[in-house]
């Protein structure tokens, strides 16, 4: 039909409205299918990241104008506030206790589960429940579990345990190591099912020539095993090391940080800065500094990739 | 040989026990707080004082109707299964045709694209929140459940981009391209092609999502300040932290709250397990 009205017309014409078509369709067409969620990336995350970079040099409150402060923010930060060493260092012993405590857990029970046919799924889908629960029952349930005069704490001080008679989360020395203990019962279980993963692909010949060669369980997990789900085990520090300046469900469902800021971490200090405090210009110095580390730990990651390391 | 591998099997079958053992303590472990919580839900106030972790000796349903009442559950499950729906339709959707886009379509410039999403997704949150938060309350987005749904949207699209992508490159091009010279638009090829030949992947990625927002704390501790608006999550912090004291009132709330999560899970668990993990390994 078209053929007819425009047979007259030259055939350039013709053909370039053909190559429009090609244009059209090759290259138009593929972003038109990414432009939605490209668009809401851009509003939620990239304009206030931006916006983030520019308040962290301003004295913000929240509302209304901001005035330019140029780095006085960060020089408050690094050198004046001790809060914020305060709260970098508890990130700090956060990275070690969740570097080594879930690790092992995961490793030992993988390494448990793996050679087993008989009930693996059930065990597998057990010990991986936790890790589906939502943050505020996990946690308000373990504060009830181990407060001195309720639960499994309260049970053990009835029956005279020494060491059970002690608020573990209202004082200063052991508030942080109860809410990493919380949240690592909740964290676990997804370690145990990435190392079970790997290790699932670990092709059983090499087990069967280590165990003709004599070798023993610890020998068959520290020579097959280990570098056979190395992978996995690099990903998961690299995972570990991110999310360990970024935690705060935990902490604030618990604690909010206290108490006396024994268990403040960075992202605890944005968010009482930005919200309590209403200097939105410092806490967003907080948020870039935080940035900053978890930049640091991915480059680190990349650079050893592009050496040629397996990860 | 055949002496050898009896040896070694049995050898083996023997060194499960301890393996077992270990397990079992694991498991108890695991999933013992729960049952305490199943246990605790079903006690009266005065049981839970001098039985605090054993069964329960009678059955007190009722803490389940007060939990549900004080609880505001019939609103707060309702706000969050919309937020739960209309980010997982969003996501589906709009994260699905930038897979078929960047899997499919030859997309100039995907690389760069990809490199995008992979930044955005590891911004930490605490890093652009204020600037969100005071940017929602200028376009009236807070303490709505749309203005949520977006925040979702763009939080959880990079990892479903991701996901469905690698899905879709394995399917084979014959239908597309079959259709293609039928004279099919992307869109349908999209649409009646594509989706349902990449379902699992779709279904795999809407669970992982819908459990993430389901649980979300953060965002919508922010998000949504007025109480009418409040979800299952962020009510039960407001709710457990008023009636800390009685116990047996938030073991009912919890166990309301997680049993629904729990069933889903143990319906779909390969599926949860798959996208979790992988996503994990791709993020």
């Amino acid at each position: 039909m078209r053929d007819t009205v425009i047979q007259g017309l030259p055939v350039v014409n013709v053909r370039r409205s053909r190559l429009t078509g090609v244009f059209y369709r090759r290259k138009v067409v593929p972003w038109l299918f990414v432009l939605p969620v490209l668009a809401i990336n851009l509003l939620v995350v990239l304009g206030p990241t931006l916006a983030a970079v520019y308040y962290s040099m301003t004295d913000w409150s929240g509302i209304g104008a901001a005035e330019w402060v140029g780095l006085d923010n960060y020089r408050q930060l690094f050198f004046d506030d001790a809060s914020f060493k305060n709260a970098f260092l508890h990130n700090l012993m956060w990275l070690a206790m969740f570097l080594t405590v879930p690790t092992a857990m995961g490793l030992i029970a993988a390494s448990l589960l793996a050679p087993i046919t008989r009930g693996a799924l059930f065990f597998r889908m057990s010990l991986f429940i936790p890790y589906v629960l939502p943050s505020v029952i996990v946690a308000h349930l373990w504060t009830s579990l181990i407060h001195p005069d309720r639960g499994i704490v309260g049970w053990l001080n009835d029956r005279g345990v020494p060491g059970m008679d002690i608020a573990f989360l209202g004082r200063e020395s052991t508030v942080l190591p109860t809410i990493a203990f919380i949240d690592n019962w909740h964290w676990w279980g997804f370690l145990m099912v990435l190392f079970l993963a790997g290790m699932q692909n670990i092709p059983p010949d090499l087990y069967e020539a280590a165990r003709l060669d004599g070798a023993n369980r610890w020998q068959e997990f520290k020579d097959v095993t280990i570098p056979g789900i190395r992978p996995v085990l690099v990903f998961m520090v690299l995972m570990t090391s991110i999310w360990s300046f970024l935690t705060f469900d935990f902490i604030w469902i618990t604690t909010q940080g206290g108490p006396a800021g024994a268990s403040e971490v960075l992202s605890i200090l944005v968010f009482k800065n930005a919200f309590q405090n209403f200097e939105a210009g410092y806490a967003a110095a907080i948020g870039m500094t935080m940035s900053v580390f978890v930049g640091a730990v991915i480059s680190v990651f990349v650079v050893l990739r592009r050496r040629g390391w397996e990860i | 040989m055949g002496d050898l591998n009896r040896l070694v099997r049995g050898g083996r079958g023997m060194s499960l026990a301890p393996n077992y053992v270990i397990l079992i303590l694991l498991l108890i472990f695991s999933i013992g707080p729960l049952a305490i919580m199943a246990f605790n839900s079903l006690k009266s106030r005065t049981e839970i004082g001098d039985n605090p972790l054993g069964l329960p000796r009678g059955l007190v349903w009722s803490n389940y109707s007060r939990a549900w009442d004080v609880g505001n559950f019939s609103t707060t499950m309702v706000n969050s299964g919309l937020l739960v729906a209309g980010t997982v339709i969003g996501v589906l959707l709009l994260g699905g045709m930038a897979a078929y886009s960047l899997a499919k379509l030859d997309l100039p410039g995907a690389g760069a694209l990809m490199l995008f999403l992979l930044v955005v997704s590891s911004l930490p949150i605490h890093l652009f929140l204020v600037p969100l938060f005071v940017l929602w309350r200028e376009l009236g987005l807070l303490n709505s459940f749309h203005g949520l749904i977006l925040i979702y949207i763009a939080l959880n699209a990079p990892l479903a981009i991701f996901l469905l992508r690698s899905y879709m490159v394995q399917l084979p091009r014959d239908f597309e391209d079959a259709a293609r010279v039928d004279g099919a638009g992307e869109w349908q090829i999209f649409a009646k092609i594509v989706v349902p030949l990449s379902w699992p992947g779709f279904l795999t990625v809407g669970l992982v999502v819908a459990l993430s927002v389901w649980n979300e704390f953060l965002l919508a501790t922010v998000f949504l300040q007025d109480e009418s608006k409040f979800t299952v999550v962020t009510s039960y912090q407001n709710f457990a932290t008023r009636f800390s004291r009685d116990w047996s009132l938030t073991s009912a709330a919890s166990v309301m709250m997680i049993v629904p999560i729990i069933v889903i899970f143990l319906i779909f668990q390969r599926r949860f397990i798959e996208g979790m993990t992988q996503g994990g390994m791709k993020g």
